[in-house]
């Protein structure tokens, strides 16, 4: 459960003499008001921006504090990072900390490469990218005279963002200005410098990640992130990036082998990783290269053991990648789980079927929406080509015998 | 409590079934609504209740128990809930420090092939009534386990084998010696009946739990599709053991969550068709 807002009110006597964890409800103190955050408008939590609008409004307004968002990531794990890159920008534009662990490139690179924030201009998001439905010009808008029966059903939004100024945006063909970045604070771990120790681990979690454990603890503790040091100073939230975990740079076979030795190494991580932020005023990013692990029922409990879950499908290298339907996207991205904290019910997606697409000021994810194809001869790509769930339903679907009329 | 769900299996917290093994399972969905359900029911049926939460908070589970009508904080003073917050307790074990506090309940995370012995003997010291009544202690019910859940140990390492001895064990003790109740969690894959030949496997897990017990839900999604409104199916069923052999009877409910409860309707029934 994420930090909770302080001005919900509850009869005090019910408190417990210490607060050991992040998700109790706080009462008669003062209220928190940390940069960059904002309360939930469903359940109270407390939620960070994740750097990229539309994928706040997909988790329901933001990532709750005290949780894990996994990213499945892409097959040349370029959206993904460029996802994390985003997640610590808005991390150095909210004055937090931040934390970067990766076994692959060194921290200070990672940081390097942050996108420039859009900060002198207003945050008028204009709904980009309008169906292209060519039967509706904005003229005809009030009445129908053909389609009539279609009038009242509402018009397909295609974008997705709300229309708050909770997060930021970002200008990705330029980099971060160093003084904005020297001005947070950040945490590296670069697994290489970190010697392996020989010691016998205490667990099934392999050195690697018993280090990084203990690092992100040690961080946690000293810079005052635990929710169980008195709340004297003013609060900070600590964004933790880790990259790529599960892939063999961080001595896991879990990627290379079927039957891998360390098959529990990264769920007892990420089981002690939840204990932690459960516990702590961190919100976690995690990115995993699922497209590497063959075993389906272990990216099932490393889904189940983090809180947000999503994946990312680019079509580069792929064949969808000049498949007209596609033109306008980057990729497909699957909300595999959203979290249920302090409630019974979780904000599920509208839709299932979204798709992304990396702009220069913007990454957005959209819904997944195929305009109707009025030319004169219609013809369809045959189903398996599509995504599925997007396929409009063609009345003889092959598509090896060409083009089809459709005879009514 | 739901209180559509205490009609369907006939039970109200003034008389329920004793010595009950239920089983809550899921598959590719989220059957934890159900643990709250119980952990309300129960509490309010005023049992002594032994909550292993291995996966969430403990605030969590209250604020969501809030909202159900039941104070965990209370019922935990008055000593009516004893309550494991397993990831509290794991942290000492996972980063090693030099003083170890709190109960070794959490000892498996150390080397799993030990077993789950000390959690059952944590479940076991919990659910037994130390010593007399004295100072006027109240006294509560038959007790009752809760387990939330027993797949995130396969995680840990745990085997299927040791998961499925810890069962039986608490079984023994809860069910037939104290005539309590056990609840579990079991949450399985998308992929139903996928042999992987070992005996590490979750489905090796519930088939063996589904012998042990006497009433399973099993919530799936709608296998028509994604739905809003309708967040799912329950299959009950009871395993009834006495009288003429084994009698089961299945139901099939669809089910939606709300924020303080949810309501469960005949297939086709849902408010958002009719």
């Amino acid at each position: 459960m994420a930090a909770p807002v302080n001005s919900v009110g509850k009869p005090s006597a019910e408190r417990p003499p210490f607060n050991s964890t992040s998700f109790q409800k706080k009462t008669r103190s003062k209220l928190i008001s940390i940069p960059g955050t904002r309360p939930s408008v469903q359940n109270g939590q407390l939620l960070v921006s994740t750097g990229v609008t539309s994928l706040d409004y997909l988790l329901g307004g933001g990532l709750a504090v005290g949780t894990v968002l996994l990213i499945e990531e892409d097959r040349f794990d370029s959206y993904s990072r460029m996802i994390l890159k985003y997640f610590l920008a808005e991390g150095v534009v909210c004055r937090h900390e931040l934390f970067v662990a990766s076994a692959q490139d060194n921290p200070d690179d990672i940081l390097q490469e942050l996108p420039a924030p859009i900060l002198d201009d207003v945050a008028i998001h204009k709904p980009v990218e309008q169906p292209r439905l060519s039967c509706e010009p904005q003229d005809n808008l009030d009445a129908m005279k053909i389609a009539w029966r279609y009038q009242n059903l509402p018009k397909v939004q295609s974008a997705l963002a709300s229309s708050s100024r909770f997060g930021h945006y970002y200008d990705v063909s330029k980099t971060m200005e160093p003084e904005i970045r020297q001005a947070a604070k950040c945490h590296r771990f670069y697994l290489p410098e970190h010697p392996t120790q020989s010691s016998t681990t205490h667990s099934r979690m392999i050195e690697s990640y018993s280090a990084l454990l203990k690092s992100l603890q040690e961080v946690i503790h000293r810079e005052g992130f635990d929710l169980s040091t008195p709340m004297s100073m003013s609060r900070n939230i600590l964004r933790v990036g880790l990259h790529s975990l599960g892939s063999a740079l961080w001595n896991d076979d879990l990627s290379c082998h079927d039957d891998p030795m360390h098959s529990h190494a990264l769920t007892t991580f990420l089981y002690g990783l939840r204990a932690l932020l459960r516990s702590s005023l961190s919100v976690a990013v995690v990115t995993v290269p699922s497209h590497l692990i063959q075993d389906r029922a272990l990216m099932g409990n490393i889904t189940r053991l983090c809180d947000n879950a999503i994946a990312l499908e680019s079509f580069k290298g792929s064949e969808r990648e000049t498949n007209p339907l596609y033109k306008d996207y980057h990729g497909l991205l699957h909300v595999r789980q959203v979290p249920h904290l302090n409630c019974l019910a979780s904000q599920l997606p509208d839709h299932k079927d979204l798709a992304f697409k990396l702009k220069r000021k913007q990454f957005s994810i959209e819904r997944l929406h195929l305009p109707p194809d009025l030319s004169e001869t219609v013809s369809r790509v045959s189903r398996g080509e599509l995504a599925g769930a997007a396929a409009v339903a063609s009345a003889c679907g092959s598509g090896t015998s060409g083009n089809k009329h459709l005879d009514f | 409590m739901f209180t559509e769900l205490n009609s369907i299996l006939n039970a109200t917290p003034d008389s329920f079934t004793q010595g009950e093994f239920i089983l809550v399972s899921d598959r590719q969905s989220d059957a934890s609504f159900l643990i709250h359900h119980f952990l309300s029911f129960y509490l309010r049926a005023r049992c002594k209740v032994c909550f292993l939460g291995l996966v969430q908070s403990f605030s969590h589970y209250s604020a969501i128990s809030q909202r159900l009508g039941v104070s965990l904080t209370q019922a935990r003073e008055k000593g009516q809930l004893i309550f494991l917050e397993g990831l509290k307790e794991s942290l000492s074990i996972l980063i090693p420090q030099e003083t170890t506090t709190g109960s070794q309940a959490m000892d498996f995370l150390r080397d799993p092939t030990v077993g789950l012995q000390r959690l059952y003997e944590f479940v076991r010291s919990s659910v037994r009534s130390d010593g007399g009544g004295e100072e006027g202690v109240e006294e509560w019910g038959p007790p009752v386990l809760l387990v939330d859940d027993v797949s995130v140990l396969l995680s840990l390492g745990v085997s299927a084998g040791a998961v499925l001895d810890f069962s039986h064990y608490c079984r023994a003790t809860v069910c037939s010696q104290l005539q309590g109740n056990i609840v579990m969690l079991v949450r399985c894959h998308g992929e139903d009946a996928e042999d992987d030949g070992s005996d590490e496997g979750s489905e090796w897990l519930l088939k063996g739990v589904t012998h042990q017990c006497s009433l399973t839900l099993h919530v799936q999604g709608l296998p028509t599709g994604y739905c809003r409104d309708i967040h799912g199916q329950v299959e009950v069923c009871w395993r009834r053991r006495r009288g003429d052999g084994q009698h089961t009877q299945k139901k099939l409910f669809q089910y939606k969550v709300h924020d303080k409860g949810a309501s469960f309707f005949a297939p086709g029934t849902s408010s958002a068709v009719l």
